[in-house]
């Protein structure tokens, strides 16, 4: 098995008394499609705020390529390659597409217009945008911001990225465009995957990894995962 | 290109009203300049970077005090005397942004506005220096730079125009840069920015010396050009009236600055020779504004007539 990308050890976070996130290891390998699945309020979000930095563990480490970043602030930690869409939509409303993307291209190429100009247009064209570009990103349908989000992603050329719930509130038909999106991104990048729509999880993921209560219930394929006893009786259901 | 001939347009519009423009409204143009410059360098962070200080005028009067007590106590020439200036309101803006950035919103107001009242009080303090609240004028002899007296209308109007230029174009330059867009992004949506990769705290704090420096050297060259150094100009009244122009010409603009001090001056000007509850009149204009032009001037042209207005 290759070197992971990404390991967390030991990860803990509380708040309050809540406890949200226990003891959780976890180990990413490059290229891989990683599931994170869990019922609501099992820690899943909170989890990937910590790898990417929005929040602090209160205890365990975080490693990128085996250097430990646990202490990074999340700007710095976008710079080594990881890229986070947000659960809620969260695109600059009232600026353009076009500069939406370019945000996120700019800090890569700097000041070289004609090759952020060139990266918002394969972007744009990748995702399906290239008509919207001179919209307001505000003035976009949901499902267009959600696509938004993921070219502002792909803008970073990441290593990594983790897409949180990317699916959550789009129609079928976009779905089914989005499992084509995010199969062509893991081409060549590493991507962990918030997912409640487990068609879309069944079909994506390599691996899945099951959240309960704030610790790692169960880890394996979809296979494994559909046939363990313990993943159907906490989130599957009589399903 | 539109903006860049837009600006440079205005540029060449207040070199040519020197030549044509009568004494009383050549003298009034040429302080507006200076206060404008003021509030140019308010807007890059309000307008700009979304942050809304209650305290530049701390700035203005660091560049001020900088400048004045260089003159009078190091016997600085006025071109040092205007770079000592900046060097006081960029160290004030880096002191007082390391501290006033770890609060954002309502709380970054109020500590701002804290240290704008701590640097007043400060001045009045050290009365034995400044003269407190009376303040002190710069002879004549001392405000001479290259055979250039800066007391001369003329040559004052120039000084004038020349910072105002210089300050306008530098902003205008800075917001086509991809820095000057990272600060837009932070305005928008700081955590997006930040999850974008970019350092949104060192951007804010370059935004916060920046601004300060350029009110600083608004607070210098208004020392300078018209030889009074007082601690009225570290009041409160001087932290709000850059953000009433920036609002009546349009914040996040960069020639609305220049709109809203002209008009603001006018009006006043206008108004108080009709009533002594001037004021009044401006509270009304500003109630108009909120109403019918909420983005102000240069904003609601933006918004109808001009997307491409930087």
């Amino acid at each position: 098995m290759n070197a992971p990308i990404l390991s967390a050890r030991g990860l803990c976070k509380s708040f309050g008394g809540l406890r949200a996130v226990h003891e959780v290891d976890l180990d990413l390998v490059p290229g891989e499609v990683r599931a994170l699945i869990g019922p609501n309020g099992a820690g899943k979000t909170t989890l990937v705020s910590m790898l990417i930095g929005r929040i602090a563990p209160d205890a365990g480490r975080i490693l990128l390529d085996g250097a430990d970043i646990t202490r990074l602030p999340a700007h710095a930690r976008v710079r080594r390659g990881m890229a986070y869409s947000f659960q809620i939509t969260s695109v600059f409303q009232r600026l353009p597409v076009e500069e939406n993307v370019a945000l996120a291209a700019r800090r890569r190429l700097g000041r070289d217009r004609a090759a952020v100009a060139g990266e918002v247009a394969r972007v744009l064209a990748e995702v399906g945008l290239s008509a919207e570009a001179g919209r307001m990103a505000g003035d976009l349908s949901y499902g267009h911001q959600r696509l938004l989000e993921i070219a502002m992603g792909l803008a970073q050329r990441p290593r990594l990225m983790i897409l949180d719930e990317p699916t959550q509130g789009l129609a079928e038909a976009e779905v089914a465009g989005f499992r084509r999106l995010v199969r062509a991104i893991s081409a060549d990048c590493t991507i962990l995957l918030i997912e409640h729509n487990m068609d879309v999880v069944m079909a994506l993921a390599d691996r899945i990894t099951v959240l309960d209560f704030g610790e790692v219930l169960a880890e394996g394929t979809p296979e494994q995962i559909r046939a363990d006893p313990a993943v159907q009786a906490a989130y599957l259901g009589a399903a | 290109m539109r903006a860049a001939g837009l600006h440079l347009g205005l540029v060449g519009l207040l070199l040519a009203a020197h030549f044509v423009l009568p004494a009383y409204h050549h003298g009034v143009l040429a302080r507006v300049m200076v206060l404008a410059a003021y509030a140019t360098g308010y807007n890059l962070l309000f307008g700009y970077t979304g942050l809304l200080s209650l305290g530049h005028a701390m700035f203005f009067a660091a560049g001020m005090y900088g400048a004045g007590l260089g003159v009078r106590f190091l016997a600085l020439d006025p071109g040092l005397a205007l770079l000592a200036g900046v060097a006081a309101g960029a160290l004030l803006g880096l002191a007082v942004g390391l501290l006033a950035l770890r609060t954002a919103g309502v709380a970054f107001m109020i500590v701002t506005l804290m240290f704008a009242q701590a640097t007043h009080l400060g001045i009045l303090l050290a009365g034995r220096w400044t003269r407190g609240d009376e303040g002190f004028v710069l002879q004549g002899p001392e405000r001479v730079v290259l055979g250039l007296d800066l007391g001369d209308a003329a040559i004052r109007y120039l000084a004038a125009w020349a910072l105002f230029s210089a300050v306008l174009l530098l902003v205008l330059r800075l917001v086509s840069l991809p820095a000057g867009r990272v600060l837009v992004a932070i305005r928008e949506n700081e955590e997006r920015a930040r999850l974008l990769g970019y350092d949104t705290r060192a951007h804010k704090l370059r935004a916060v010396v920046l601004s300060a420096a350029i009110a600083a050297a608004a607070g210098a060259a208004y020392a300078l050009l018209f030889g009074y150094v007082g601690a009225t100009f570290a009041s409160v009244q001087y932290s709000i009236l850059p953000l009433l122009w920036v609002l009546l010409g349009g914040a996040g603009t960069v020639i609305g600055p220049f709109l809203g001090t002209l008009l603001m001056f006018y009006l006043i000007d206008t108004a108080s020779g009709l009533t002594p509850a001037y004021m009044l009149v401006a509270g009304l204009a500003l109630v108009l504004l909120t109403l019918f032009a909420p983005q102000g001037l240069a904003g609601e042209v933006r918004r109808r007539l001009a997307p491409w207005l930087p």
